[in-house]
């Protein structure tokens, strides 16, 4: 079977059944609960589908509405998109179930619908071949989850929503003026196309490509947490709904995707305007980032907090990886790319446990909450996994890490600085395990405020939500061979961007082909319509239609 | 007018960067809508300013590009939506914290309440 339309169905499904919720399931929860996990159960199928057609290598250009590249709008399927979607796929439904066993769906208005939309947008935003419309979906996925962030209300988080909301448009802002300058250097906006150009611009312009691939890297990194791009996170994941913060585990990767899909296509390291530019930029405020991540995993005072900055420190990691440019770099930022949204996932929904439990998740005496040890042993799993200790996904992350950054003349630094903060995030989890769990009860200290569990909140359906997440992880780990195979072939795909190029662009043969074609179907339509109105004006109109299709050609 | 619209785009993102500073939520709303306005004329100059020119083939002598036109009229459905969202959201954080501070001085915790 042709995969062929059904590349665009990860993005149709979710944009169906959002507004289908919004207007028929309003008042009814269990229906909406009900289309929420069947669309996220369908969507994980299509997306494994997705990815076994993209696992034979091939790319596919879908060209929505049949307009040819680069005038329409394309969607592409290749190894690295069918792993990013993938990946969100597990975890969206994964989330949502975790979200409708805890009820945290039904303390707000609307979770589902804006899951539905958030969904929307992550796949569009990693399937596009269309650097304008990666514009748009990242402003879908925004909007969308400036509503999940803020669901549920309460002071504190509608602060910080209100921090999130504002640092995201401007990085909306950079993003147009990035795109701007991009139109205004290249002339084009299909991902395809600007890699054809970017080898053929004058050397005078050289300047303005690096002043575009500068403008886009803030704006990526700053979707991806890196120095200094990173003080949205920790109010906005810790203030979050847990699970919602859970969720957007996956957002930060999305710019990772980026980072890594652009500046391995459109702005390469052999571009001779680059010149290193990108890496020698991103190495430091990589290296940075796991630090100052690491020391906020051993500074935090709630857990939530210690999290969102362990995220930090993971991003810095993966970034330190993709610095290097090289497909060993690239494979192993992948692999830890799967590792690290899980684990951060998992944790966050510890997080949930432990709040759901004692009313907070601050790292101080109170009284003793229920079901202590089952929380521990699951913290203390996820924890060895976001630290990167064996056995468990983030030790084999960590290690291809290491393996990846050694032909690299600053390795030293690069290994002194994830070995260090390890360490330290070592001892920042251990920290906050033995506050939490283990430092002898305060079993005088009140609970907080009128704080009551909900019903539902700490159900066994959550718990086993939760225990699939760390199965995840534990499957990561054994599989880690086939897995880390994929990424390897990923990145020697994405090095070997001609064919990326071709499956858009056409190979040159068909666009020769295709050329031919237009013009015979020019001469065509010439002949049919130029006895009808023969006037001299006509004459002239058809004339510039023929110049101006030919200069397209000629690109 | 080159010059023209080069100062008049510098004017607006200037504003719109001071007053995003000003770290309150009215005026930060103002400073995003004056970036928004200032990318918005910017894009529309990525295809090159021509005057007297429509954006359609084989209609007159010189044409325009049309694809920024279309570039701008996204991108303002966008702010748009992103502003009216961004103040609903101010407006209700004002009313629930009294406050219309972007700092959080001492990021605590979200009490959980259940609901």
């Amino acid at each position: 079977m042709s995969m062929e339309h059904w590349i665009v169905a990860p993005i149709i499904i979710p944009a169906l059944i959002g507004p289908l919720m919004v207007l028929t399931m309003r008042h009814d929860a269990s229906l909406q609960r009900i289309a929420g996990l069947a669309s996220a159960v369908a969507l994980v199928g299509i997306t494994v589908a997705l990815l076994v057609a993209a696992s034979n290598g091939d790319v596919e250009s879908y060209e929505l509405g049949s307009w040819p590249a680069p005038f329409g709008i394309v969607l592409v399927l290749d190894r690295l998109s069918a792993l990013m979607i993938t990946l969100t796929a597990v975890l969206g439904l994964v989330i949502l179930a975790y979200a409708s066993a805890t009820g945290w769906d039904q303390r707000g208005r609307n979770f589902h619908a804006l899951f539905q939309f958030q969904l929307m947008g992550l796949f569009g935003a990693m399937l596009t071949g269309d650097i304008f419309n990666l514009f748009v979906f990242f402003e879908i996925l925004l909007i969308a989850s400036y509503g999940l962030m803020t669901h549920a209300g309460g002071r504190m988080r509608l602060r910080s929503g209100v921090q999130y909301v504002i640092f995201n448009l401007a990085g909306s802002t950079l993003f147009l003026f990035a795109l701007g300058t991009l139109y205004a250097v290249f002339g084009s906006l299909n991902m395809a196309d600007l890699a054809e150009r970017a080898v053929l611009l004058p050397e005078g312009d050289e300047a303005l490509v690096r002043v575009t691939a500068a403008l886009l890297l803030l704006v990526f990194v700053l979707k991806g947490a890196l120095l200094p791009l990173h003080f949205w996170l920790p109010n906005t994941y810790a203030l979050a709904p847990a699970p919602v913060a859970a969720l957007f585990a996956v957002m930060t990767k999305v710019g990772a995707y980026t980072v890594i899909r652009v500046y391995t296509l459109i702005f390469p390291d052999t571009l001779p305007a680059m010149n290193g530019l990108v890496a020698d930029v991103l190495m430091p405020a990589a290296l940075l980032t796991l630090a100052v991540g690491m020391i906020g995993v051993l500074g935090g005072r709630t857990l939530a907090r210690i999290v969102s900055f362990a995220a930090i420190g993971s991003m810095g990691t993966l970034f330190l990886a993709v610095s290097t440019f090289q497909e060993a770099g690239i494979s192993a930022a992948l692999y830890y790319t799967v590792h690290s949204t899980l684990a951060g996932a998992s944790l966050f929904l510890i997080v949930d446990q432990v709040r759901a439990r004692r009313g907070n998740s601050a790292l101080a005496g109170q009284a003793a909450m229920p079901g202590t040890g089952l929380i521990s042993v699951l913290f203390f799993a996820a924890a060895i996994a976001a630290a990167g200790m064996p056995p468990l996904s983030g030790f084999i992350g960590k290690l291809l890490v290491l393996d990846a950054i050694r032909a690299q003349d600053w390795w030293v630094w690069g290994w002194g600085f994830v070995l260090a903060t390890s360490l330290i995030a070592v001892v920042g989890f251990a920290r906050a395990g033995s506050a939490l769990f283990w430092k002898p009860h305060d079993a005088k200290a009140p609970p907080p405020d009128g704080f009551q569990i909900v019903p539902g909140s700490t159900s066994g359906w959550a718990l086993g939500v939760l225990g699939v997440m760390l199965g995840l992880i534990v499957a990561l780990t054994v599989f880690a061979g086939p897995v880390t195979r994929y990424t390897q072939s990923t990145a020697a795909q994405l090095f070997n961007s001609v064919e990326y190029i071709h499956a858009v662009m056409g190979t040159p043969a068909e666009r020769i082909a295709r050329a031919a074609a237009e013009a015979e179907a020019l001469a065509a339509y010439n002949d049919a319509h130029a006895p009808a109105h023969g006037t001299a004006d006509t004459d002239a109109d058809t004339d510039a239609d023929h110049g101006t299709t030919a200069t397209q050609e000629g690109h | 007018m080159e010059l023209l619209v080069a100062i008049s785009i510098g004017a607006m993102t200037a504003a719109g960067v001071y007053l995003m500073l000003r770290l309150r939520t009215f005026p930060v709303v103002l400073g995003l809508s004056m970036l928004s306005y200032a990318v918005n004329v910017f894009i529309f100059a990525s295809g090159r300013l021509v005057v007297d020119a429509p954006p359609v083939i084989g209609a007159a002598d010189t044409m325009t590009d049309p694809l920024p036109q279309a570039l701008v009229l996204t991108a303002i459905v966008i702010s748009f939506g992103m502003t009216a969202l961004v103040v609903i959201l101010s407006l209700s954080s004002y009313l629930n914290a009294g406050t219309d501070v972007i700092n959080i001085e001492k990021p605590g915790e979200q009490p959980e309440t259940g609901r």
